[in-house]
């Protein structure tokens, strides 16, 4: 079994060399880094948690939008920004938690669907804040750290998202490893049981929801600073079944879904929307529906078998 | 066994991405023409608004196909399609990007949606590339950069002059419902400034949510303060025929109340779906498929042959038309050699007398459209139903920014 | 004060007829959440094809506008029947996760199918002459097909009721729902029940879809944007509560007419709101508790 921290470092260093690999689609790997960031944050609740929410776009679009507007309004320095968009998303968190960890299963999954629901609406209303439907514009951030300034080709944006991404990455790790992470995998496997001997299960799954809201928060507040531009989209029902999509492609609570699944899904984007741009809903329920009944465990699955095929091989 | 099961999964996915990548391939690498001019285009091609953006792409190929033989000898026009998927400007603005940097494109055009128009306008200053809007009716859209030239029309333009008209033919008392968006709040300005300033009365504004399901509560209020019309504003689609159904089961063009409205509450394509609750609806538009002008005929005989007899061409099939008429003069002017300042300068003073929608031109100050503005009445014409033109606003500029003066330097 | 007493009871028989479409979209699913535990998100995919088949019978074979709701709902309760002896049989016993998945890979592929076979506009549906103009119906003037939706959602209502309380099968249904295994124990063919119920689900949500056809558009979209709402019914009633459903679903109705008239700057937020705040209080709905 390799050791979690081979593949730790390997993901690190597939972030580093990324862009000496492929320096024409910077762009491209921002995106995707700031994807991966966001689908990590849902595999804490669908993953480690157990619960899946269809409202993960919520906590995304309010830090997109909540760090928009401190660039315009506030500091257009970018790290305060991605605080003003933690922070922002992990109030919603705390606010929304406290509805929608009640319930479990369709309430669960219904009341997250509000929740988007709800914040987009009140995004679209609010326009002398948001912008509108036009979207909020005319964001200029200040250089990263007072010396690098964003530029046309997309360097300084994806160093600087590469590097949030790894600092999520290692939060996300820590949290994971430690005893509140195997507390919540407890709680997801048997939520009863782990009831029965004691353990505070509201408190840890409120306290996963905050951390997971807080972390597609900043995911949002890099895409608002990255593409200087937020827009109702990032609010959007469709946004957060992508991000679904991209987590259970790469397997859900197997650490490292997120990084397996965005990419692979935003690349099968890239080329199906390109050369089928009206079948782009076929191709992706056939998918799911594949992933589904023949690898539910997604790529992640996939490729430990492989490895343990290759083990066993050898031996 | 799962993992060769997983393994059946993985090998479709990449032979799916394979092929396709190779069929990609396999069309690039077919022989260069002597000059080929490449053009990005920016729809939305897939999801619930994909109509508009077929719509658009349409009306720009029939004119391509159409006019082949006007390129100069030698120089072929490549159209390079992207799909923005929807109002996701994030989406929107890194296509354009691809398309500049990638693609090399020396035209930029589609422009469906104002937040993505507004996040490709700077792109299109940067690279100082010609971008050619064939949709969004936001006044301020062409300001956002110097290269940015619309061709389709603006919501002023239809809303304004229709609350001008409103008022001078009868109609003084009038209730509003529109769609609480954007869009929705700038008709509803534009043809309360055109209506007041004539002299009418606005007896009552409401505003429906975006995607709202059932008009009846809204229209009810209207029922029950009897103006003499009321004036709708959605955005269009399915929302236009639940619209126009609530009217009509209300009973309200039955109780004297008259329905007005921009373009977008009776689109030409949906007439056929709104069935008799939509007749004797006045709208004011730039473009009817029933317009009566032999452009206007040809236009629609081609786009019948090409898309089939049932199909009806609609406006944003006619700013498709329309911006492909401006790309293929910047091409013919320049013979295939475009030269960013010189395309500039002749879209800025593009006309096309001959356009299907009438008369238009390019106004050189603001670099927006103007054309003549229609009142049409829904009638039963052949056994179809038709907007039918019966007065008409000649050579009209956008009222928001004759009110709203500003230098044009491409800020806000 | 007249006025007012007349505007409420307007709005109270409009939000009526909304409720009623909205049940007979929700019920079926209750039933099949209660029954199999089986979140089905893409029940809104069987109204929807319900409402294709009835607007494709009347358009194109020029059925009658009732026969062609019945044939659609045979055929989607048939289909139904199909899908749950198949692929949903598998999933009763998997993590909510593949449920969610597989009812998103459905959605997904129904609304590519319906933009591809009938475009991406909303169907025109021509109702019958008898349900078209305005009926006086003591308290008011009314458009007909409101009207026809009231009622017929009012028999059906007792209809299901009465299949519920009042037939064997429906005492197999409620056996099954409060304990499968004892359910199975005397003798009851519990997969047979779940086929037929999940089929019974789905037809009436392609009643639902018909019938509500003028009222809700038949587009691509439908499983999407409708897709709250149901859930919405089903959740505050209580999974498996069918009675319940009912009221939540004309308590939405109205409230939700209500809102929309007095308050229409707040859009849907209120409601999302108040269903919330009813959620806060009452995480399991309305529903009596059921047997796990």
């Amino acid at each position: 079994m390799t050791s979690t921290r081979v593949l730790d470092s390997l993901v690190i260093a597939g972030l580093v060399l990324f862009p000496i690999l492929a320096p024409g689609y910077l762009d491209l790997g921002t995106r995707v880094v700031i994807l991966v960031l966001c689908a990590m944050s849902l595999d804490l609740l669908v993953g480690y948690c157990g619960l899946v929410t269809l409202g993960h776009a919520a906590f995304f679009g309010v830090g997109a939008y909540a760090a928009g507007i401190f660039a315009l309004r506030a500091s257009a320095e970018p790290v305060f920004g991605l605080l003003a968009g933690g922070a922002a998303a992990a109030v919603l968190g705390i606010v929304s938690g406290a509805v929608l960890l009640r319930s479990r299963r369709l309430t669960l999954i219904m009341l997250s669907l509000a929740t988007v629901l709800i914040m987009q609406e009140m995004a679209n209303r609010l326009g002398w804040l948001t912008g509108g439907a036009d979207g909020l514009q005319g964001i200029v951030m200040a250089p990263v750290a007072g010396q690098f300034a964003f530029d046309l080709f997309g360097r300084v944006s994806y160093v600087y998202a590469a590097v949030v991404l790894a600092l999520g990455f290692l939060a996300f790790r820590s949290l994971v490893d430690s005893d509140f992470g195997k507390s919540l995998v407890g709680i997801r496997e048997n939520e009863a049981r782990m009831r029965a001997i004691g353990t505070p299960v509201d408190a840890r799954l409120r306290t996963a929801f905050v951390a997971a809201a807080a972390m597609a928060g900043v995911a949002g507040a890099l895409q608002a600073q990255v593409a200087e531009f937020v827009a109702l989209n990032a609010l959007s029902v469709e946004f957060s079944s992508e991000i679904l999509i991209m987590l259970i492609l790469g397997g859900a609570g197997r650490r490292y879904g997120a990084f397996l699944g965005a990419p692979v899904y935003v690349v099968m984007q890239d080329y199906l929307a390109r050369e089928d741009p009206a079948n782009w809903y076929l191709w992706i329920g056939l998918l799911l529906l594949a992933i589904v009944f023949l690898a539910p465990g997604g790529l992640t699955a996939w490729v430990s078998m492989l490895a343990q095929r290759v083990k066993g091989k050898r031996r | 066994m799962p993992g060769s099961r997983t393994a059946v999964v993985v090998v479709a996915l990449l032979a799916a991405v394979g092929s396709s990548a190779a069929l990609s391939t396999a069309c690039s690498s077919a022989p260069p023409p002597t000059k080929a001019v490449k053009v990005g285009i920016v729809l939305t091609y897939s999801g619930p608004d994909a109509s508009i953006g077929e719509a658009i792409d349409r009306g720009a190929e029939l004119y391509r196909t159409l006019h082949k033989a006007d390129l100069p000898e030698g120089v072929e026009l490549q159209l390079i399609k992207r799909d923005e998927t929807g109002p996701t400007p994030d989406v929107a603005k890194r296509l354009a990007r691809e398309l500049i940097v990638r693609e090399g494109v020396q035209i930029l055009t589609g422009g469906q949606w104002t937040p993505n128009v507004s996040a490709i306008a700077p792109l299109a200053t940067e690279a100082g590339i010609p971008y050619v809007v064939m949709s969004s009716g936001t006044a301020s859209t062409t300001r956002l950069s110097p290269f940015l030239v619309r061709v389709a029309f603006t919501t002023w333009q239809h809303s304004y002059h229709l609350g001008k008209w409103a008022a001078a033919n009868g109609l003084t008392r009038v209730s509003t419902v529109v769609s609480d968006y954007a869009a929705g709040l700038d008709a509803e300005d534009a043809f309360v400034q055109g209506f007041k300033g004539a002299g009418g009365q606005i007896v009552s504004s409401v505003r429906a949510p975006l995607r709202t399901a059932d008009y009846v509560p809204f229209l009810e209020r209207v029922r029950r303060d009897k103006p003499q019309a009321v004036y709708g504003f959605n955005p269009g689609g399915p929302e236009a025929t639940r619209f126009i159904k609530a009217y009509h089961d209300l009973g309200l063009a039955a109780a004297g109340i008259q329905l007005i409205g921009p373009n977008a509450i009776v689109p030409d394509d949906e007439l056929k779906n709104m069935g008799e609750a939509a007749l004797n609806v006045i709208s004011a538009s730039h473009y009817s498929a029933a317009g009566d002008r032999p452009a206007n005929r040809t236009f629609v005989n081609e786009w019948k042959k090409a898309y089939g007899q049932d199909t009806v061409p609609n406006y944003f099939a006619v700013g498709g038309w329309d911006g492909m008429a401006a790309i293929f003069a910047v091409i013919r002017e320049q013979n295939g050699v475009l030269d960013p300042k010189r395309s500039q300068e002749i879209l800025t003073n593009w006309s096309n007398p001959d356009s299907p929608r009438g008369p238009m031109r390019i106004d050189p100050e603001t670099r927006d459209v103007i054309h003549n503005i229609y009142i049409r009445r829904v009638q039963q014409v052949d056994g179809e139903l038709r907007n039918v033109e019966f007065a008409t606003i000649p050579d009209v500029k956008d009222p928001w920014k004759e009110l709203h003066p500003e230098s044009n330097a491409g800020t806000r | 004060m007249f006025e007012l007493v007349d505007l409420l009871v307007s709005l109270t028989f409009y939000g009526t007829a909304y409720g009623m479409v909205l049940y007979l979209l929700a019920v079926g699913l209750s039933v099949t959440l209660g029954l199999m535990r089986f979140v089905n998100l893409a029940h809104g995919v069987f109204a929807m094809t319900g409402g294709y088949l009835t607007v494709t019978a009347m358009s194109r074979f020029g059925v009658p506008f009732l026969a062609a709701v019945l044939a659609a709902v045979i055929v989607v309760g048939a289909l139904g029947m199909l899908l749950e002896r198949t692929l949903c049989r598998r999933l009763y016993a998997a993590p909510i996760l593949e449920q969610v998945l597989f009812s998103i890979g459905l959605i997904f592929v129904s609304i590519a199918i319906a933009r591809y076979v009938f475009g991406p506009l909303a169907q025109p549906i021509t109702l019958p002459g008898w349900l078209t103009g305005r009926i006086n119906v003591g308290i008011g003037v009314f458009p007909t097909y409101r009207v026809f939706l009231v009622g017929i959602g009012a028999i059906l209502a007792l209809a299901i009721w009465a299949g519920i309380e009042r037939t064997r099968f429906g005492a197999s249904v409620r056996a099954a729902v409060d304990n499968r295994r004892m359910a199975e124990s005397v003798g009851i063919n519990v997969n047979l029940v779940f086929t037929v119920c999940f089929g019974l689900g789905t037809a009436l949500a392609a009643l639902g879809g018909s019938l509500g056809a003028d009222l809700l558009p038949i587009y691509p979209g439908y499983p999407n944007d409708y897709l709250v709402y149901f859930l919405i019914v089903v959740a505050v009633a209580g999974i498996g509560n069918i009675r319940g459903a009912l009221a939540v679903a004309l308590a939405f109705g109205i409230a939700d007419t209500m809102i929309r008239y007095f308050l229409p700057g707040f859009g849907r937020v209120l409601i999302f709101l108040l269903v919330m705040a009813v959620l806060f209080r009452n995480p399991h709905g309305f529903a009596p508790k059921i047997h796990a």
